[in-house]
């Protein structure tokens, strides 16, 4: 192999997406991804078994895809990478279960990778380098933790998560309560643009009084889903329309607010300079610009993905796995299991 | 040819090695354990044979019907080691593969396989010792689809047959003939595999769930 640019595929299979990235050093070479979001969608959300069985099939055309499309060959690979945890018992095992025969058939090394600390990674493969340390907001359906990162292939530290909802399952249940389809985030953010963002005001959960001990870098938003869910009944008790637009812009701006304000005020007492926000929630036109005012005022550097490398894909797994073949890490054991609560401060299994 | 066979549809993950001058097998018993032991298996038993994953010709997996998690671990290592190598993968029914140790133990005439599907139910089908041999054993012939079904269900007649899998060890009083193999040996699937591939047949990987996703659409939900 060569040293300073090995060349690592990485596959990912946490939840409904089936990603194979392919990353040689630094250097994104293709991030192929299935997703069986369409079949999730008229359950009203990801359903494991129906996940499991799409990874299923989807697993060799995503891997021929994206070692076609990148140019290489399978034996040139000098390591696999894979997510072992957290995610869905039966969807990871899946993945888990690819990695090491592709290890095993191939003589090569396998890293069994933590999936939050690859959103972090991931940003390596598109601005280059991850400043140490850099503080990462990570917002999906699935996550809602502010991390600490001093080195991402092995000191990830939780400074906060939510004690309830997800931050994109807010999306989804606001998305439902509107009468707007799943997944919700993206289609919260569209109608929110027609909207008025100070028409209502919802609560900001966990930002004042002695919550900001307690929970000074923890979220809630199951208040603030309930507070929409209330507000839309009572407008169609009084026989009034919904203005679905106030609402979703409303309810977006009250998300965006707390993610924001708590992200930066994480890095001003941590002293960091650096946030990066990643997860699918990070795709939230709202959210991508509301950080870069309050960053911009705090003196802090933003970094963002492109929404494409936010969601769930195999280049983070990739990028992360070419982190812990440029830095020495060792290989992971080849019983590695698939751990569905992997803890965040576990970058490696 | 060298068939490397793959199955986890039951609470054996097992892997074996066939062809070439060579049998070798590993099995570990975890009913929970599957995407821990195969790949080790895997490495281990190429390591106890001297091959190299190069040298593998064939992959053989197990099609179920078995517990879907489990199953799927044993499906995916064997499609992608193939597709690792560029070899050819094939799928035998894993009840086949019990019906070749059962069909060695009764020697003539009908019986069962049953194995433990969960949920209180088993899957199962129905088999006779037919026409021909395998390699000098008995060969085993499937009178009846895999399906999936609370023991009680079946008919008196088909639970009373000397019948192989956990069933009769779930179920005694339902299966009262039970029949010494217990779960599936990737040495039988390999046999197995090896004379149908001989035979010419084609053998499409599939897992046999049986079953349709434990979930309600929105729309069922409303109904319901
Ligand atoms: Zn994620």
């Amino acid at each position: 192999m060569s040293a300073d640019q090995p060349l690592v595929l990485g596959l990912e299979t946490s939840c409904d997406e089936t990603g194979v990235g392919i990353v040689r050093g630094e250097e994104l070479l293709v991030d192929a991804i299935a997703s069986s979001v369409d079949e999730h969608a008229r359950f009203g959300g990801v359903v494991p078994e129906v996940a499991s069985r799409a990874h299923l099939e989807a697993m060799i055309p995503t891997i021929e895809r994206a070692t076609r499309q990148a140019g290489v060959r399978l034996d040139d690979l000098d390591a696999i990478a894979v997510t072992s945890g957290p995610g869905l018992a039966g969807t990871l095992m899946v993945g888990v279960a690819a990695a090491k025969s592709l290890a095993v058939a191939l003589g090569k090394p396998l890293y069994g990778v933590n999936h939050l600390a690859s959103h972090v990674a991931v940003d390596i493969v598109e601005h280059g380098p991850l400043p140490e340390p850099t503080l990462a907001m990570l917002v999906s359906g699935g996550h809602s933790s502010l991390l600490l990162v001093p080195d991402v292939t092995h000191d990830v530290r939780s400074l906060g998560s939510t004690i309830d909802d997800a931050a994109g399952e807010a999306f989804d249940k606001v998305a439902r309560v509107l009468g707007l389809p799943f997944p919700g985030g993206p289609h919260i953010d569209r109608v929110a643009r027609e909207g008025d963002r100070v028409a209502i005001d919802f609560p900001r959960g966990l930002t004042a009084g002695r919550d900001m001990d307690r929970h000074r870098f923890d979220f809630s938003f199951s208040g603030l889903k309930t507070a929409v869910s209330r507000w839309v009944q009572a407008r169609e008790a009084s026989g009034e329309p919904v203005p679905v637009a106030d609402v979703a812009a409303s309810f977006q701006e009250a998300v965006t607010d707390v993610l924001t304000r708590k992200a930066v005020l994480a890095c001003r007492e941590h002293g960091v300079e650096h946030l990066q926000i990643g997860g699918g929630v990070a795709a939230n036109s709202r959210l991508r610009a509301m950080a870069q005012e309050r960053c911009d005022a705090a003196g802090i550097t933003l970094r963002v993905p492109r929404p494409g490398l936010c969601t769930d894909n195999g280049a983070m797994v990739a990028a992360l796995g070419a982190q812990m073949v440029l830095k020495g890490r060792a290989p992971s054991d080849l019983s590695l299991p698939a751990d569905s609560s992997m803890p965040v401060t576990l970058v490696q299994s | 040819m060298l068939i490397l066979a793959i199955d986890t549809s039951t609470s054996a993950i097992t892997v074996a090695l066939r062809g070439d001058g060579i049998a070798s097998s590993a099995t570990v018993l975890d009913a929970r354990g599957h995407s821990e032991h195969v790949a080790p298996l895997v490495r281990r038993c190429l390591e106890t044979a001297h091959r190299e994953p190069s040298d593998v010709t064939d992959v053989v997996v197990g099609n179920g019907p078995g517990p879907f998690t489990g199953l799927r671990v044993g499906i995916v290592t064997g499609t992608v080691f193939a597709h690792a190598r560029d070899i050819p993968v094939h799928g035998v029914c894993s009840l086949d593969a019990l019906a070749v140790d059962a069909a060695a133990q009764v020697g003539a005439g009908e019986f069962l396989v049953a194995t433990d599907a969960r949920r209180k139910e088993v899957y199962w089908a129905r088999y006779t010792v037919g026409d021909g041999d395998l390699a000098g054993a008995p060969r085993p012939r499937r009178l009846t689809d895999p399906a999936v079904d609370r023991p009680a269900d079946l008919p008196e007649d088909v639970r009373s047959l000397p019948t192989a899998g956990r069933g009769p060890a779930l179920y005694p009083e339902l299966f009262p003939h039970a029949l010494g193999a217990h779960d599936v040996q990737a040495a039988s699937l390999a046999l197995l595999g090896e004379v149908l591939l001989g035979e010419g047949e084609s053998l499409p990987v599939e897992p046999l769930y049986l079953r349709r996703p434990d979930a309600l659409t929105t729309a069922e939900r409303a109904r319901a």
